[in-house]
């Protein structure tokens, strides 16, 4: 079976390519000189739209702080006593591959695709008691890049555009009782024009804790 | 309908199924496997577990359409060492009850000491979590990983 | 029920031999299910007669050696394969390494000895069988013996035997498998001298089960592994409410897949449904999900567990029928407020979900049937396939097939997987029919263990020890409206309801115990230990806050209490406080909890250590004593009390509880029932068995009961709180 794992040397090249830009100051969150102030008002609406997907159960399930995924649209504890793992992908005979697949099983009602893993610890949006965190703290850590696997306003952008799990939210298959699962409250469309607002806008972030 | 070509304890095997179908079903039905067993259909209990391309897999929530590495039975996991080394601990730890759920408890078992031959009772409990025993025969199970671990040493 | 029809059960056995063997308890009464003979026997509804047990019903010698022992029990975890063979091969000085353990078909001479049909429940597999496989073994010795002193012209008393072979005098020897053919001739001797313990071979001695390897390798076929040929799957949709009818239904959808061979409506034993027949499982369940069904759930009662508990709780508040009565019921009032105790206890419904799902084949022949059953009642369920079929009992051949656990489900006094699968199989005929319910169906299919309240009122004495206690108890009968309930319902009370309290082994002077049986619209039944599910919880957990309001040892305080009697429970407490030296030297955060309980004639004590991870009850530890009488095979008890505790914490598992909504099941499957998985269970259980030659005593059920009061007792020590209702959801 195709298992796709995380190719190392993109993350490599953006790492080498942040440094080059924090060292150079060209990135920052607020502060950038090149953005308007109605920019940053703009760039802060779009934030809450992408929140609003980012805290969807298609994508909060899985960006817990617990050593646990969640599953259905209540968001409670995976069944079966699934855990994160060493590497976000389960332990030795109970895997997150155990059950997802590279695509939905919709005749058992089991979501997959690609490389189905957890986030990791650095990118929880939750706290251990399994609520979602605040749209200032959510987004400082999708901004933070020694958490977001150094990603930058536009790798961001590429990852919300791009990344298989990130498109998955709104393929979301069916459950097991045939029934569609719910889609995050925007369209993917959406959710890119949103992104790339807030990223035009130099990723701002909302104050507050 | 369609034809699907598996590999299954190392011998090559053709069925013709309906895409939708699980692993679980057509082990059992089509190639008369039937040590695999069904016991929840939504990979809640683990007594469908086989090991499809290495990994410890949930055959009840596997269509077929989506197989695509070798797999792994009870029946045929004696062929490994690590394997033969748990079925026998299995028995000498007299582990088992009714026994329905044992095939896939074997299989999780195997998996975790491939991955991890020392398992910690951490260890033991994350990997072997997912897997339901009715009679809860979790203490013999413990002990069984635990000699089959000492054995392979 | 079919008291009227009576099984004249042709058993295609050689009955060349007839052994006269009375019955062990005719007339007599057992304890633990309060059910007597002559009344269980429900299909002669007559006392039954002196059994007898030709010995090739049971053991054939056969040519190459191997010793065939047949087991007149459903083996589903128990150990019982192993054991029964293991103490007929003991009498029979047979070689264990060619004993080969075969489950029974239904027949008569396989009932049951104490309970006149055959099955498994009670705990009776070894206590009820003992004597007889000692007998039909020492018998069959005997037989042995006399064929050899023909053999070499000598007396009997001048042969031996050991591992399958006679020793004569001299050098003679012959194997059994030489001389079975002879011995086949030799009359059945009336009496038998049995050995006395020292002698004992297998019994009492740790021997490995008979079944591990197949059921390590795969091998092992349970009933739905099945496989005949032109066999055929069927399933059913079962109404959303029990006892709901199909008003229409629309399989269009549902034949339009092919390999599907039938879909009609059936009867059920609540309500109608509609089965599917299909080739293979996964197409019968395509085709039923495809179903479009109308329903009439008019007229029937739609449960709720909200509402059910507000009633149970009224109910509780006032006196039911009388189930004991001892000393002054108004001695309560006379103690001062600050000395009593009020507590109510709430027990949800709970599914058994054995690993195998349920499940039935039979193939219907037009004047007579086969059945392919993983039952616990195997004559009840052959009458009842023969019934739904238009025929005579002893026109259904009955296999018993291994069943993936059980613990009371496959005992279902309505017989009612068994009846859907004869009735499908009776459209299809010569196609054998596997019926097979879905995890699904299971877990929302009824028969659950009842829910209960409990309501106790304890007057505390000067000495710390109770003087008065009042108990009612709520919960629906197991048995009314069946043939069980005339011996079973006694003033008014099913004697199941308040088994383990009205039969207390404490010591309360004034003691006054009634219940209340509410009928409701939801099949209930025997749930491994029955009725100490919940009393003994009850029983324990009082028990244990009255030792800590006396700021007494939870040990001493129970042997203060218990009477003089109760030696079975006295020993075991006295063991265990030896073995569990481990309470007064605890880790921080960790404390011990304590319970003992007697039921079916075994008694058990218990101390846990618990600690709360993950707003969870962490059970690092428990050391149980038992008092079985003889172990027959020490191996299996200690087995069946490491797991039987991890079982009995179902009880406390956060989701282990099934619910109503409208009348509707509220959860599906393991996702929203769960019962303990490996973290749950206790991490080592050690078992210390009290050494005794008392007859032996069921170790089936005995150890559900203990595991949940000792957790919450150790709870209570660590948050100062008591632990009243059922599941544990909260810490």
């Amino acid at each position: 079976m195709l298992r796709h794992r995380s190719g190392l040397l993109p993350f490599l090249f953006i790492g080498l390519l942040a440094t080059w830009m924090f060292v150079g100051g060209t990135f920052g969150y607020g502060g950038d000189v090149k953005h308007a102030p109605d920019s940053r008002a703009d760039g802060l609406a779009a934030w809450e739209q992408i929140y609003s997907v980012l805290t969807s159960p298609r994508c909060i399930n899985c960006h817990t702080a617990t050593n646990y995924p969640q599953q259905g649209d209540d968001r409670h504890r995976h069944f079966a006593n699934v855990i994160r793992g060493p590497e976000g992908k389960g332990v030795p005979g109970l895997n997150c591959l155990s059950c997802h697949h590279e695509a939905n099983a919709d005749s058992t009602g089991v979501p997959g695709g690609p490389d189905w893993h957890l986030a990791p610890l650095s990118m929880q949006w939750q706290d251990l008691n399994d609520k979602p965190l605040s749209s200032a703290a959510v987004c400082r850590s999708v901004t933070d890049r020694s958490k977001n696997e150094n990603m930058d306003g536009p790798a961001l952008l590429k990852h919300h555009q791009e990344a298989e799990l990130v498109l998955w939210a709104w393929n979301p298959g069916v459950r097991p009782d045939g029934t569609a699962r719910t889609m995050p409250p925007l369209t993917h469309a959406q959710f890119v024009t949103a992104t790339r607002i807030w990223v035009q806008a130099g990723t701002p972030c909302p104050k507050g804790k | 309908m369609a034809n699907y070509k598996l590999t299954v304890n190392g011998q090559h095997k053709e069925v013709n199924v309906d895409p939708s179908t699980p692993l679980l079903w057509v082990l059992r039905e089509e190639l008369k496997m039937t040590g695999t067993k069904y016991g929840c259909g939504i990979s809640a209990c683990g007594a469908c577990t086989v090991h499809v391309d290495g990994v410890a897999t949930r055959s009840c929530v596997l269509p077929i359409s989506l197989v695509g590495g070798p797999i792994i039975t009870i029946e045929g996991v004696a062929q490994d060492p690590v394997g033969r080394a748990v079925q026998d601990a299995w028995v000498d730890k007299d582990v088992v009850q009714c026994g329905y759920c044992q095939s896939g408890q074997i299989m999780s078992a195997v998996a975790l000491l491939k991955a991890t031959p020392k398992p910690t009772d951490t260890n033991i409990e994350e990997s072997m979590g997912g897997n339901l025993c009715r009679c809860a025969t979790y203490v013999r199970i413990r002990e069984a990983i635990k000699s089959a671990s000492q054995q392979l040493k | 029920m079919r008291a009227a029809i009576k099984p004249e059960n042709d058993l295609r056995l050689n009955r060349r031999s007839f052994l006269s063997v009375s019955s062990a308890a005719a007339g007599g009464m057992l304890v633990a299910l309060y059910l007597d003979v002559s009344a269980f026997a429900l299909e002669s509804n007559q006392a039954p007669q002196a059994k007898v047990y030709p010995p090739d019903a049971f053991v054939h010698v056969r040519p190459d050696g191997k010793i065939e022992i047949t087991v007149n029990r459903l083996e589903f975890g128990q150990g019982v394969q192993t054991a029964l063979p293991m103490i007929l091969a003991d009498e029979l000085d047979a070689d264990w390494s060619q004993v080969i353990a075969e489950l029974a078909p239904a027949a008569d001479v396989y009932k049951d000895p104490v309970f006149g049909i055959q099955m498994v429940g009670g705990s009776g597999s070894i206590a009820h069988s003992y004597q007889q496989y000692r007998e039909v073994g020492a018998k069959t010795r005997a037989m042995l013996i006399a064929a050899a002193a023909e053999k070499w012209h000598v007396s009997a008393d001048q042969c031996r035997t050991e591992n399958s072979v006679v020793y004569g005098p001299g050098n003679r020897s012959a194997r059994y498998a030489e001389l079975a053919k002879d011995a086949a001739r030799k009359p059945v001797p009336d009496k038998v001298q049995l050995k006395n313990p020292s002698q004992f071979r297998l019994i009492g001695r740790n021997i490995k089960r008979l079944d591990s390897r197949a059921k390590c390798d795969g091998s092992q076929k349970f009933g739905l592994d099945l496989d005949l040929p032109g066999m055929k799957i069927a399933m059913v949709v079962h109404p959303p409410v029990f006892g709901g009818r199909v008003k229409s239904f629309d399989d269009k959808d549902a034949r339009a897949l092919a390999g599907v061979r039938d879909v009609f409506e059936i009867p059920l034993a609540q309500g109608t449904g509609v089965a599917v027949v299909a080739d293979r499982f996964w197409t019968a369940k395509q085709a039923r999900d495809r179903l479009k069904i109308d329903w009439d759930l008019s007229g029937i009662e739609h449960p709720d567990s909200t509402q059910l508990w507000t009633k149970f709780k009224e109910m509780v508040r006032t006196p039911g029928n009388v189930a004991v009565t001892r000393g002054d019921e108004k001695a309560l009032e006379t103690i001062p407020a600050a000395n009593r105790i009020v507590a109510e206890y709430e027990f949800p419904f709970l599914a058994h979900t054995p690993m195998e799902p349920l499940n039935a084949t039979v193939r219907f022949e037009g004047d007579h049937a086969e059945a392919w059953v993983p039952s616990q009642f195997q004559t009840l369920d052959q009458v009842a396939v023969a019934q739904a079929l238009g025929l005579a009992p002893d026109k259904v051949t009955f296999h018993t097939e291994f069943a993936g656990g059980g613990f009371g489900r496959r005992a279902v006094i309505d017989s009612h997987i068994p009846r859907e699968a004869a009735l499908i199989a009776k459209r299809h005929r010569g196609t054998p029919i596997k019926l097979i319910w879905t995890r699904e169906d299971d877990v929302r299919g009824g028969y659950y263990r009842p829910m209960h309240a409990h309501r106790v009122e304890i007057g505390v004495g000067r000495d710390g020890m109770p003087a008065a206690w009042r108990h009612v108890i709520v919960g629906q009968s197991l048995v009314a409206g069946t043939p069980f309930a005339a011996m079973m319902i006694k003033n008014g009370v099913d004697q199941t309801t308040v088994e383990g309290t009205a039969d207390t082994n404490y010591n309360v002077p004034n003691f006054h115990v009634s219940a209340h049986n509410p009928t409701l619209n939801v099949p209930v039944l025997w749930w491994r230990s029955v009725g100490n599910t919940h009393t003994a919880f009850v029983m324990e957990t009082l028990i244990d806050e009255l030792a800590t309001r006396a700021k007494m040892d939870p040990i001493a305080y129970r042997r203060k209490l218990l009477k003089p009697e109760a030696k079975k429970l006295l020993a075991a407490l006295d063991l265990l406080e030896q073995k569990s030296g481990w309470r007064t030297n605890l880790p921080k955060g960790r404390a011990a909890g304590i319970s003992c309980h007697e039921c079916f004639d075994t008694a058990v004590a218990c101390a846990v250590e618990v600690s709360i991870e993950n707003k969870r009850p962490k059970i690092h530890r428990a050391t149980v004593a038992v008092n079985c009488g003889l172990a027959v095979n020490p191996l299996t008890v200690e087995s069946q009390f490491q797991a039987g505790l991890g079982f009995g914490v179902t009880q406390l598992m956060a989701h282990g509880a099934i619910t109503f909504k409208d009348g509707r099941v509220e959860q599906r499957n393991f996702d929203g029932y769960t019962p303990p998985y490996i973290m749950d269970a206790p991490t080592t259980v050690d078992v210390h068995i009290v050494p005794s030659n008392e007859a032996p005593t069921g170790c089936g059920e005995p150890p559900v009961p203990v595991i949940s009061p000792a957790v919450v007792n150790a709870l209570s020590k660590l948050t100062g709180k008591r632990y009243r209702s059922l599941p544990l959801v909260s810490v």
